[in-house]
């Protein structure tokens, strides 16, 4: 390691193919706002065209161009357009963007560690998910157009160029991109898992890791374990559009030609789909739950309510999250009573996620709450991890999931309880650890105007969308206009698009307050915000190694705020026992 | 034009932005250091946000309760029914305790300097506490759901149910009665040929009286077996009035076997119903649209194309001499070869 301090480092290893884990975390959240920015402005696209159907919007023509003849979005277009959407918000944003930047930044400096185990994979971590994004970019400038099957791609839609144009050349860049997108997860994930068990410095033992390196490990073992699933359905995927296998095809007919396959089954893909599919929402809510236990703990001055209990409900989740996915798929066909395992399975997931709830809750009682931009996301992901983890009860339940499955009932729940949920765990990160990541500070005001718009949009978009699912309108609809007992549904939609625009044209102010800060903002101190952990031990400007230094030893938990005897309302986890702690055991 | 308005309203904010900055770096060096002050207005903001929040939710019930889908049209659709009541009725209870504890507690404890928070580190009785409600609370939900699940997807097989297939393909639905034998013929794609538009099969006995239409007629209060088939990707039959929805997929037959309670001359009839039809004709007379008529629909909900959200057929649900009548003037596969 003392090598590292010797090493000389030029433009392009300093920058771009760097091994150092707090670099690469800047590369990750970078590509992931650059993407955050596309998927946005995607969904303002089709909002218009959800909103105003039929209208002429000359900046569709401006960007979709022979996509929108006259300004009006094409049908095909349109399912591209939230196909790509998807995929880029559950993946490139909300899973590198997130659990890239911030496993990477925090992992060795919250455990105590010069770096990643192996600050190679690392960078080709980085490397394999940066050509995936590009990929996945180059797809929407091919001449039949992106994938636009969904972001699930259930086959036969997508396996048959025959049947839309969207499952043409676009699937299969999309199939290499996310191929790229799996190597990237893994690398990543198998960085996390050993730097985690092996790399823990002197006195940091399991139950002395902040909940935020709990929730990257986790999530870490959840992606080794299904992303090589999702791996192998792209893979059949792949043969089946290009080989003449049939693993997912059989007796079909598609513009008038009959297929020659026979024999396959695409529920098959659906359930190797939502073998990962479901996990990867965990995969994005576990490291946004994380990182707000330890924002809430911060700012509450308070320790986290139940850590323990915590920590039991991250390892309930995990092992939940692999034994529901079949809720995805009620009305499949399959087995009624394979349907009533896996509703029995998904409604006890709201066990664990109840006791993080009220133990989220609980540590803002009595707690000396200072009310940063990044508590205020943390709370309001508190507030929509409880309303959109509510309506699960309703979807898990396989009676009730008949109703309303694929309504955009489905839409409100996943886009709350998950996409909200962990981009406000996104937001509170970035504002939390801004002074270690770029030794700057955002502005305070500019954050809380971007808080309010930005959470008072959120739900504008959203929690309307329940009565649009309760109306029955099916999700990826083109328009609603085309069945006229939706019709009194128009101003709902109109509703739900200004608020969208509203709320997009918001995230400007984030952007400003981000990128002109790390370049021009104020000087960050050590530790800005007293927090506990080993992070903010390090010197402010970014050094190989971390520490300049021995690596800090840690003789307590994390959560030591307020504690009663000590002068300041923290003890950072460097601060030997006291001899009445010893005495006492606490 | 839109375009202009959108660069300007985001220079205009990048400005403001600006001004924000500059004066609160003239104001001194704690510009971004929280104060007691900024406790003082965000915490009051998380409360009021809590009331608006409330008082928005309770105007979309009020506002929106004539859009949502009028009560059940069928037998099993009234127990799923009242399983969603009771589900809701949880949900919101959830929902209006949890809600204002979080903003209320952000708002009580917002910081103060003169202030030290309390160390609590946990407190089991009260774990236990709240994990043991909601489990005990899931247990009677999982429970009555899988009652609900499992009858209505078992049905009683001496039912003798009328058995009509739903055909799906890029971009439209048919049925397929099973005519005089109530036995529906062998069919593959394979078999597909000019007006044998679903691929019966010729050499079976059971297909000749098979008769194929383009709107789905069902006979009120029996119960009906719907068989699914697709021809090209997977489709999905949803018929929200009657809370039935099934996927249609390639290569396999599904099923789905219900039982309507109502036809649609009784359903236009439901002051629910003529409620909201009243307030969809008001929004297309506007428009200058024709007016529209409830009728029953069944509509594709699994993503199939281009055209996919116009992918529906027309249900209609009629006592059994109508149904007869009507299905006796539909011409059998035999005639239309």
């Amino acid at each position: 390691m003392e090598a590292h301090a010797h090493h000389k480092e030029n433009f392009i290893t300093k920058y771009i193919f760097s091994t150092d884990h707090k670099m690469i975390s800047k590369q990750f959240l970078i590509t992931g706002v650059v993407m955050g920015i596309v998927g946005v402005i995607m969904s303002l696209l089709f909002r218009l065209q959800l909103a105003w159907p039929n209208q002429e919007w000359p900046i569709m023509e401006a960007l979709l161009g022979k996509w929108a003849p006259d300004g009006v979005m094409d049908p095909n277009m349109y399912l591209a357009l939230v196909t790509i959407h998807g995929t880029i918000m559950v993946f490139f944003v909300l899973t590198a963007g997130l659990s890239g930047t911030f496993s990477n930044l925090l992992i060795p400096l919250q455990i105590g560690a010069r770096d990643m185990a192996s600050g190679f994979i690392n960078m080709l971590s980085y490397w394999f998910f940066f050509v995936s994004s590009v990929i996945m970019l180059s797809s929407l400038f091919v001449e039949s157009g992106p994938a636009a099957a969904g972001w699930t791609v259930y086959p036969p839609l997508s396996a048959l160029p025959e049947a839309m144009p969207g499952s043409g050349m676009g699937m299969t860049l999309w199939l290499v991109s996310m191929t790229f997108f799996i190597v990237s997860s893994l690398l990543g994930a198998l960085n996390y898992i050993v730097t985690v068990l092996n790399l823990r410095t002197k006195g940091m033992s399991m139950t002395r890791l902040p909940l935020t390196i709990w929730a990257f490990f986790v999530t870490a073992i959840i992606g080794v374990l299904s992303f090589p699933v999702l791996f192998s359905a792209a893979l059949l995927l792949l043969f089946d559009r290009s080989l003449g296998t049939s693993f997912y095809l059989s007796d079909i007919m598609v513009a008038g030609e009959v297929l020659q396959n026979q024999g396959g089954s695409p529920v098959l893909y659906q359930h190797l789909f939502w073998f990962l599919g479901h996990p990867e929402v965990y995969i994005i809510l576990l490291p946004a739950l994380g990182i707000s236990s330890e924002v809430i703990s911060t700012n509450a001055r308070k320790p986290i309510f139940g850590y323990r209990a915590m920590v039991g409900s991250i390892l309930a989740i995990a092992f939940l999250s692999f034994i529901v996915w079949g809720h995805h798929m009620f009305v499949t066909g399959m087995n009624p009573f394979l349907g009533s395992v896996f509703t029995f399975t998904t409604l006890l997931i709201a066990i664990p996620s109840a006791v993080k709830a009220f133990n989220y809750i609980t540590t803002l009682w009595k707690g000396n709450l200072r009310l940063t931009p990044a508590m205020l996301f943390s709370i309001g992901l508190v507030s929509t991890f409880i309303t959109g983890g509510l309506t699960g009860l309703i979807l898990g339940d396989s009676a009730l999931d008949i109703n309303v499955h694929d309504t955009y009932f489905v839409v409100a729940h996943f886009h709350i309880v998950m996409g909200l949920s962990a981009i406000f765990g996104l937001f509170a990160g970035v504002y939390h650890w801004f002074p270690k990541m770029f030794g700057r500070k955002m502005n305070k005001t500019l954050g809380y105007l971007h808080f309010w718009v930005t959470f008072i949009c959120a739900y504008g978009v959203f929690f309307p969308m329940h009565f649009l699912g309760m109306a029955g309108l099916p999700r990826r609809y083109y328009t609603n206009t085309a069945v006229p007992m939706f019709d009194d549904l128009t101003n709902i939609n109109v509703l739900i698009s200004y608020f969208a625009i509203l709320g997009g044209v918001a995230q400007v102010v984030f952007l400003w307050n981000f990128f002109y800060n790390a370049v021009r903002g104020r000087k960050a101190e050590q530790n800005p915000w007293q927090s506990n952990t080993l992070e903010w031990t390090t010197p402010v400007e970014h050094i190989h190694g971390n520490w300049p230094g021995e690596l800090p030893e840690v003789h307590r938990w994390p959560y030591d705020y307020s504690k009663p005897g000590m002068e300041e309302d923290f003890v950072p986890q460097t601060v030997p026992l006291t001899e009445k702690e010893m005495q006492t055991g606490h | 034009m839109f375009i202009l308005v959108g660069v300007l309203g985001i220079i205009a904010i990048v400005q403001a932005v600006r001004v924000f900055e500059i004066s609160a770096r003239v104001k001194g060096d704690d510009e971004n250091k929280v104060s007691d002050k900024d406790n003082r207005t965000q915490g009051l903001l998380l409360l009021l946000f809590l009331f608006f929040f409330l008082g928005a939710f309770a105007w979309m019930v009020y506002s929106w309760d004539s859009v949502i889908l009028p009560k059940a049209a069928s037998l099993h659709g009234a127990d799923i029914d009242s399983l969603w009541a009771i589900s809701m009725g949880v949900i919101i209870v959830a929902f209006l305790v949890t809600q204002p504890l979080l903003f209320g507690f952000s708002f009580l404890f917002r910081g103060s300097k003169k202030r030290r928070a309390v160390y609590m580190e946990h407190n089991n009785k009260l774990e236990l506490f709240w994990t043991g409600v909601p489990a005990v609370v899931l247990a009677g939900l999982i429970l009555y759901g899988l009652t609900t699940w499992s009858e209505t997807m078992n049905p009683s097989p001496e039912d003798e149910p009328l058995v009509v297939e739903v055909y799906g393909y890029q971009f439209n639905w048919k049925a397929r009665y099973s005519g005089t034998d109530n036995k529906l013929g062998y069919a593959n794609v394979r078999l597909i040929e000019g007006v044998n538009q679903l691929g019966l099969d010729v050499n079976d006995v059971s297909s000749l009286d098979d008769k194929v239409t383009n709107v789905l007629h069902l006979p009120v209060d029996r119960p009906v077996m719907l068989k699914f088939r697709a021809q090209d990707v997977i489709h999905s039959a949803y018929m929200p009035h009657f809370r039935v929805q099934m996927n249609a997929v390639p290569g396999t037959e599904t099923q789905f076997q219900f039982e309507p309670t109502m036809t649609t001359a009784e359903m236009r009839q439901d002051p629910e119903v003529i409620e909201k039809v009243k307030n969809i004709n008001e929004l297309r007379s506007a428009q200058g649209k024709d007016p529209y008529e409830f009728d029953y629909m069944l509509l594709c909900n699994k993503i199939c194309g281009s055209a996919h959200y116009n992918m529906n057929m027309k249900v209609v649900v009629q006592t059994q001499e109508q149904f007869d009548k009507w299905l006796q003037e539909q011409k059998s596969f035999a005639e239309t070869l």
